[in-house]
């Protein structure tokens, strides 16, 4: 099942990528979107049901729209400490616990934390995210914790799990 | 009209991205301020492309450049910093907090 | 327009000499790799601003081309630094 999803997806986006519906470049995109689904299909999202479920998207919209806000606001945090004399910067790497669960919902949430304001993922083990934060605000983990994946995990779990 | 100022706007987010990385101390830092500042970038001159060409082949083709671009300079950077620390780079001498150092034992 | 496209782009190609100067000059071999993963994304900016200014699409062909080699590339040197084997 999921082997024919993740065809019918990357035909799709050959389609789009393209933009061109003449017989040829379709027998081009099946092609390529079999041998590609063959050979990848093995690290495909395992539930493919969740993919038609709306409510989902609807979630994924307004993720969308807090993230590209925290996007504008990471890169105005970044020229005040790159223009600054002084450049006020903390830097350091703190433990962070994350609820979530699911390999997928762990990397959405890493990469978002990449580009929130003064944050960037290290890497991940088990539960634990290793995150270099360039001014740390406090040194409670509870509070910290709230700061990076306060404003997504809720997201998230909604999204995927 | 509306795409230059897009681009405008990306080139200055360039240009700070820029500025971070001749001037930040250490490796951790300079490759945060720069990974954040040129992906909205590159983003944001990506997204005057498509306000430029319209709804046209070239703009969907754009539309559907900017998550592969997102997508890979994210995880680009973390593999980057990862492989930095396994290599051996002491973080700056400004820091004060590092986790890491026992996980890795 | 045609004129201010010109100096957004030399803008844009001086930013991209200026990462030049972390990939030359850099104290250690991670600032280089930085310097190097910076610049494969600007490079796609450069492409975007000529295809405008050309009116040519096949020009952001070569920039989706450039961020998925870069990406590939960055891997690897990453791979590299962690000092594993590649198909670890």
């Amino acid at each position: 099942m999921r082997y024919i999803t993740m065809f019918i997806l990357s035909l799709i986006f050959w389609l789009l990528l393209t933009f061109d519906l003449t017989v040829p470049n379709i027998i081009v995109g099946t092609v390529s979107s079999i041998i590609c689904s063959l050979f990848f299909g093995r690290f495909f999202i395992t539930n493919v049901y969740k993919l038609l479920q709306p409510r989902r998207y609807f979630w994924f919209v307004i993720y969308l729209f807090v993230f590209i806000w925290e996007c504008i606001k990471a890169n105005l945090d970044v020229a005040y400490r790159v223009l600054h004399p002084a450049m006020p910067i903390r830097p350091g790497i703190v433990k962070v616990k994350t609820t979530l669960k699911s390999d997928l919902a762990k990397m959405l949430l890493a990469n978002s934390i990449t580009m929130t304001p003064g944050t960037i993922s290290v890497d991940i083990i088990d539960d634990n995210l290793y995150i270099h934060w360039i001014y740390i605000r406090s040194e409670d983990p509870e509070i910290y914790t709230g700061m990076i994946t306060g404003a997504f995990e809720k997201y998230i779990k909604r999204i995927i799990e | 009209m509306i795409s230059l100022i897009f681009i405008t706007i990306g080139i200055l987010f360039n240009l700070l991205g820029c500025i971070g990385i001749i001037r930040l101390p250490d490796t951790y830092n300079r490759l945060q301020a720069a990974t954040k500042c040129v992906t909205l970038g590159c983003c944001s001159i990506l997204l005057g492309v498509v306000f430029h060409f319209g709804f046209s082949d070239a703009g969907t083709k754009v539309l559907v450049a900017i998550p592969i671009l997102f997508f890979a300079s994210t995880v680009g950077a973390h593999a980057l910093i990862r492989g930095t620390y396994h290599f051996g780079i002491k973080l700056g001498n400004k820091s004060v907090k590092d986790d890491y150092k026992d996980a890795l034992k | 327009m045609s004129n201010y496209l010109n100096i957004l782009l030399y803008i844009q190609i001086g930013i991209s000499v200026v990462c030049m100067y972390r990939i030359i000059r850099g104290p250690t071999i991670p600032d280089r790799m930085v310097g190097a993963d910076i610049f494969g994304i600007l490079v796609v900016g450069i492409c975007a601003i000529i295809s405008i200014q050309t009116e040519r699409s096949f020009i952001l062909d070569i920039g989706i081309a450039w961020i998925i080699l870069s990406f590939i590339g960055t891997l690897t040197l990453a791979k590299y630094l962690t000092g594993k084997k590649l198909n670890e």
